[in-house]
This record gives structure tokens, C-alpha cells and sequence, in this order.
């Protein structure tokens, strides 16, 4: 039964890779690596991994993809751009590629591993109760570190984001647009953005 | 009956490969990180499949940090590919070349 899993969503995920890498429209890209994620948690589940599989799920069938859908989406045709190497690059991507591939498949095929079967293990293996008691005791600096690598890629998320709105320096009026000595309010100066535009289409009336 | 690790350990490397293949070869940069994606997944295949293996959780705790610096990376990748097309510039990781020397 594992056997059969293991072919049927290894041949799914290399599939649907191969339609990510080769897809010429990037939604259809995005939405074929929204397969590959289900089809690698069809692969954790044959390894026991409960909590990593439904993880997978969540946090990038159901965060990550609907945030490059959403970017695609906001892009719209710009994002349309069916562009690859050519000749020499084309040639020295594949070949490395499969360089790699080659290389690790003799390594497997040379190696006098031990481990043939899986190992034996207790019904809480890969179950969240085990998870989090290694996470909070001998993993907790990976878990805080974790914390504070997301809280940086949200801020950079808001700075990239919405550059418009944060403050900027711009060459024609620095001293109107941050008076000394105020600190800048992102509220204030939405209000004031909004008053000026109030005031505009008075006058255009 | 279930296969052995190298059937995993062969099924990691050639989703490694096609993710390589797909950030040299393509040039739009959303499809750079979602080939990306891909190999950051192969990597946490291998890791879960090891920690079957070997009869320890520590594999599953490093593939879920694996999925959170995934995450962060994503969203800074995005943010980059939003601010670059709000300035008109081209979405071609060839023609971004103002920092080549």
C-alpha cells in the first residue's frame, strides 16, 4: 500500500514540477505547484509525518500560493512574460541539472546504507503533541529564531509594499513634506493627502 | 511493504534538479520562486524521509523552520517583484542589471 502511494504522488510531484518549471502562463505555473505541495504531503503522510503533512497544507497551499496567486493577479498581464535562456543557457541549465541528478543517484546506488526499512517507531511519531514538546525543549532556539525571522519578512513585506505611503525623500519639497523637528504619522499624512485631493476636485468643480 | 530510503533519496534529488533547472532557465522572476519552492520542498522530503528513517522527530522540527523561512522569503520575493513593476521596471531578471558592475 505505501509502495503504491509512494509512486503514485512521487510520479504526481515530479509531474507537476516539471509543468511549474516548463508552463508558459505563471498562474497555471503557480496552480500546478499548488498540486506538487498536496501530492508532498501525500508523500509525509506515507512517512508518518501527520503534522508536517497538514503543515504543508496550511502554511503553503493555503498562505504561500494564495499570496503568489494574489501578485500574479495584482500584475496582471505585465506578469505574463513567457521569457527563458536561449542556446547557451538553456544548454548549461539542463546539464547541471542533470549533473546533479546523476551524481546522486550513483551516490544512492554506492552507498551500503542501513537503512533498508523504516525504523521502528512508538504511534506518536511526527504527531503535534511530539512536535511541540521538541520545538518548546531541545529546539526552542530554532523556534525563536523562527519568530523573528517572520517578523522581519512581515516588515519587509509592509516597507516593499507600500513604498508609497512611508516615508520618502523627495527631491522637490523635502522641508514641506517633513518638518523638522515632527515626527512622520502615516495617519496625519493620509489625512493631508486626502484633504489636498478634497480641495483639488473642489476647485475642478 | 514500503520502499527503501535510496527510492527517496533519488525522488528528493530529481525534484532538486527540476527546480535548479527551472531558476537557470527561466527569466520572469515569479517563476524563479516558484521553482525555488520546489527545491526548498525536495530538501524537506529529504529531511521528513531521514527522520523516518532513523527513528527521530528532530527532521520534522527542521523542515517546519524550513517552511517558515520559506515563508519570509516568499514574501520578501514578492515584495521585490511588486515594487520593481509599481517603478515600470521590465519583469526580466536579465534586464535588472543596474547593479552589475
Amino acid at each position: 500500500m505505501q509502495i503504491v502511494v509512494f509512486y503514485v504522488a512521487g510520479a504526481l510531484a515530479i509531474g507537476s514540477a516539471l509543468a511549474v518549471v516548463v508552463q508558459r502562463n505563471p498562474f497555471l505555473a503557480a496552480l500546478s505547484l499548488i498540486l506538487h505541495l498536496a501530492s508532498l504531503a501525500a508523500l509525509y503522510l506515507v512517512l508518518q509525518g501527520d503534522f508536517v503533512a497538514v503543515a504543508q497544507l496550511l502554511v503553503y497551499a493555503g498562505a504561500v500560493m494564495i499570496m503568489f496567486l494574489f501578485v500574479i493577479a495584482y500584475l496582471g498581464d505585465r506578469a505574463d512574460l513567457d521569457l527563458r535562456r536561449g542556446g547557451l543557457g538553456a544548454g548549461a541549465a539542463f546539464i547541471a541539472g542533470l549533473a546533479i541528478f546523476i551524481e546522486s543517484v550513483i551516490a544512492v546506488s554506492d552507498s551500503n546504507s542501513s537503512f533498508h526499512a523504516p525504523a521502528v517507531v512508538a504511534d506518536s511519531f511526527g504527531s503535534p503533541a511530539t512536535i511541540g514538546k521538541l520545538f518548546l525543549t531541545d529546539h526552542l532556539l530554532a523556534f525563536e529564531a523562527i519568530s523573528l525571522v517572520l517578523l522581519v519578512g512581515a516588515i519587509a513585506g509592509v516597507v516593499l509594499g507600500a513604498g508609497e505611503l512611508l516615508p520618502s525623500r523627495s527631491r522637490a519639497e523635502p522641508a514641506e513634506r517633513e518638518p523638522k523637528g515632527e515626527r512622520y504619522d502615516l495617519r496625519r499624512e493620509f489625512l493631508r493627502r486626502e484633504e489636498e485631493a478634497e480641495q483639488e476636485s473642489e476647485v475642478g468643480t | 511493504m514500503s520502499p527503501g530510503i535510496g527510492s527517496w533519496i533519488t525522488l528528493s534529488s530529481a525534484l532538486f534538479c527540476i527546480g535548479l533547472v527551472g531558476v537557470m532557465l527561466r527569466r520572469n522572476p515569479i517563476v524563479i520562486l516558484l521553482s525555488l519552492e520546489i527545491m526548498l520542498n525536495a530538501g524537506n522530503l529529504l529531511l521528513v524521509a531521514g527522520s523516518r528513517y532513523v527513528g527521530g522527530n528532530d527532521g520534522h522540527v527542521l523542515a517546519l523552520t524550513v517552511m517558515g523561512v520559506a515563508a519570509a522569503e516568499v514574501v520578501v520575493g514578492l515584495g521585490l517583484v511588486v515594487a520593481l513593476a509599481r517603478r515600470g521596471a521590465p519583469l526580466d531578471v536579465d534586464e535588472l542589471r543596474s547593479l552589475h558592475g
